[in-house]
């Protein structure tokens, strides 16, 4: 290799440098720390690190039922997410890709929850949601309803469900938009010829649009699925994790063993019993449907 | 057969459902944010009674105290500051590693390509763990810098992916006649290929912008010191002192959603671009 071949080489190598440079410390090597982590007991501070093997996944599995509660809390709002959310994304994909009019100004509308940070939406909500000065409320006393007024987010019996539905109003944006990109990609042809063959708006919704959708469908369902079992900020923001656990989601346990309990190695084990189960949730729901599709 | 008249009833009804539909799920959308404003411009008295949506007597002194006592101007500046720096960074470092990504050759470069892209797909919802352990041990907690750094890897993947399909697609002409008038490789990156990229930068800036501006959890993580905190830290801070300060908070609240909801009116030619891209790699 003569010297200027290898300058050229070395030059090439200098545009990609910063970039993985930052990725090798900020992404690689907290992603490695987490897998040796998992395996002592560490307050974070001290230096003596004890090894203890897989004690820490053996408590995870085993000694933890506001984990597992936590994580039936977050597959709770995600099947809520996956039904309802995606129901409603779905339905104003399908209103806004016909000629009505103001289609622009309700694309524009339905994203601007998603564009909101997590923090802002909860506070507003949880304003709104108040128990005694809260507006939902204040309607429901004027309408003679009061009966049905409740603390919404303190009460156990609600917190979970207005969790979910604030989450749901937060998300569906994301999907509408996927929805409708997917219903603008059908070629408008197939609906005319069934048209031509006698088919009704039913049965053209049936066998066209359906069909042609579960692609998109899946990908909607994958994006929601992961990113609704990760979501905790908004959580945070509007009841921290309580009433009395009743609100929990795994990534809050993870900050708590971490924070609270000052438990860094179990808060890895934690983390990464986590992302197996998000992975292999994920690959059977692709896997699924890859084999429907065909 | 059914008459003309029957059908055009049918229609109409059914249009009418479909508007009242769209109607409705747009003002859900909208009304929270009308609601956030309109409290803000009560008074810490009348907050509580008042349920109207437009208030007797609109008290903007709310904004100049939560912009002063609340904190909110240092935060607001904060923010501005982290917003800038971390697009800036994300627009250089992914362009570049973009760029020769598309362009050159060299050992081991789709090997690095595909550990980047792999980053967006394996969810490790706990690193930030290890990440605190390390940013503790780099003596970057608490500093601006560790956290200006963790955002810019934060959108690094997605905005090198995005820059990278679109140079695939980009024609090699303009770039080859840089060179033969003897352009660096260096010059042609900065001189052609970025003026070039200009409509997919439009899209990994505002992605970018609106992503920091509203993240929360790392600036949780990283800063204690409460004259570095950004807008969405300083919200659940004083969330927390005030509690029942609503007319501030929600003052504080607006100064936060203002200017993204802005930005977002302005650009959302390009979000749409950017959702529907992204999707394609998520």
């Amino acid at each position: 290799m003569n010297y200027h071949k290898l300058k050229s080489t070395f030059e090439n190598y200098l545009f990609i440098l910063p970039a993985v440079i930052i990725f090798a410390i900020f992404y690689i090597i907290p992603f490695i720390w987490v897998f040796q982590l998992s395996v002592f007991e560490w307050d974070g501070i001290s230096p003596l690190k004890t090894a203890i093997g897989l004690a820490n996944f053996k408590e995870v599995i085993t000694g933890d039922p506001i984990w597992w509660q936590s994580m039936l809390n977050a597959g709770y709002i995600t099947i809520i997410a996956l039904t309802f959310q995606n129901a409603v994304a779905f339905f104003l994909a399908l209103a806004c890709d016909r000629e009505i009019r103001f289609k622009n100004w309700f694309r524009v509308i339905f994203f601007i929850p998603p564009v909101l940070s997590e923090v802002v939406v909860g506070l507003v909500w949880q304003w709104i949601l108040d128990g005694n000065f809260g507006l939902l409320n204040g309607w429901l006393t004027k309408m003679g309803l009061a009966h049905l007024a409740k603390y919404w987010l303190s009460d156990p019996a609600t917190a979970l469900n207005t969790v979910a539905i604030i989450h749901c109003w937060k998300g569906f944006g994301w999907g509408f938009l996927i929805f409708l990109a997917g219903l603008q990609g059908i070629p408008r042809e197939l609906y005319e010829a069934a048209r031509v063959d006698g088919a009704n708006a039913f049965y053209c919704f049936k066998n066209i649009t359906i069909p042609l959708m579960i692609p998109v469908i899946v990908l909607v369902g994958i994006l929601t699925i992961l990113g609704t079992m990760q979501a905790f900020v908004l959580i945070m923001a509007m009841t921290g994790g309580g009433p009395a656990y009743h609100t929990q989601v795994p990534v809050l346990r993870i900050y708590a063993s971490m924070q609270g309990a000052s438990r860094f190695g179990y808060a890895c084990a934690q983390s990464l019993i986590f992302g197996v189960i998000l992975i292999t949730i994920s690959f059977i729901q692709y896997r699924f449907s890859g084999k429907q599709s065909r | 057969m059914k008459s003309a008249a029957y059908y055009t009833a049918k229609k109409i009804t059914f249009n009418s459902f479909v508007y009242l539909f769209l109607i409705s799920v747009a003002l859900s959308c909208i009304f929270p944010l009308l609601w956030m404003l309109s409290s803000s411009l009560k008074t810490q008295e009348t907050i509580f009674q008042d349920m109207s949506l437009i208030p007797r007597e609109l008290h903007f002194d709310n904004y100049m105290r939560a912009w002063t006592e609340g904190g909110f101007g240092r935060c607001f500046l904060n923010s501005i500051f982290y917003t800038t720096s971390v697009v800036f960074g994300i627009v250089i470092v992914s362009s570049l590693a973009a760029y020769a990504f598309s362009r050159f050759k060299f050992p081991g470069k789709n090997l690095i390509f595909y550990i980047f892209m792999g980053a967006m797909m394996i969810p490790i919802p706990g690193s930030f763990v290890a990440l605190y352990v390390l940013l503790n041990k780099l003596h970057l907690r608490d500093t601006p810098i560790g956290y200006i750094l963790c955002m810019i890897n934060v959108g690094l993947s997605t905005s090198i992916f995005l820059l990278k399909t679109f140079f695939d697609k980009l024609p090699h002409e303009l770039e080859d006649a840089a060179r033969i008038d003897g352009c660096s490789k260096w010059g042609i990156w900065r001189h052609v290929a970025l003026p070039l990229a200009r409509p997919v930068l439009a899209v990994v800036i505002v992605f970018n912008t609106l992503n920091v501006w509203n993240e929360y959890f790392l600036a949780l993580l990283i800063f204690d010191s409460p004259r570095l905190m950004p807008l969405q830290l300083g919200l659940m801070k004083l969330q927390g002192e005030f509690v029942t300060q609503y007319p501030l908070l929600m003052s504080g609240l607006t100064i936060t959603a203002l200017p993204i909801v802005l930005l977002y009116l302005l650009m959302q030619k390009y979000i749409v671009k950017g959702v529907t891209q992204g999707a394609v790699v998520g």
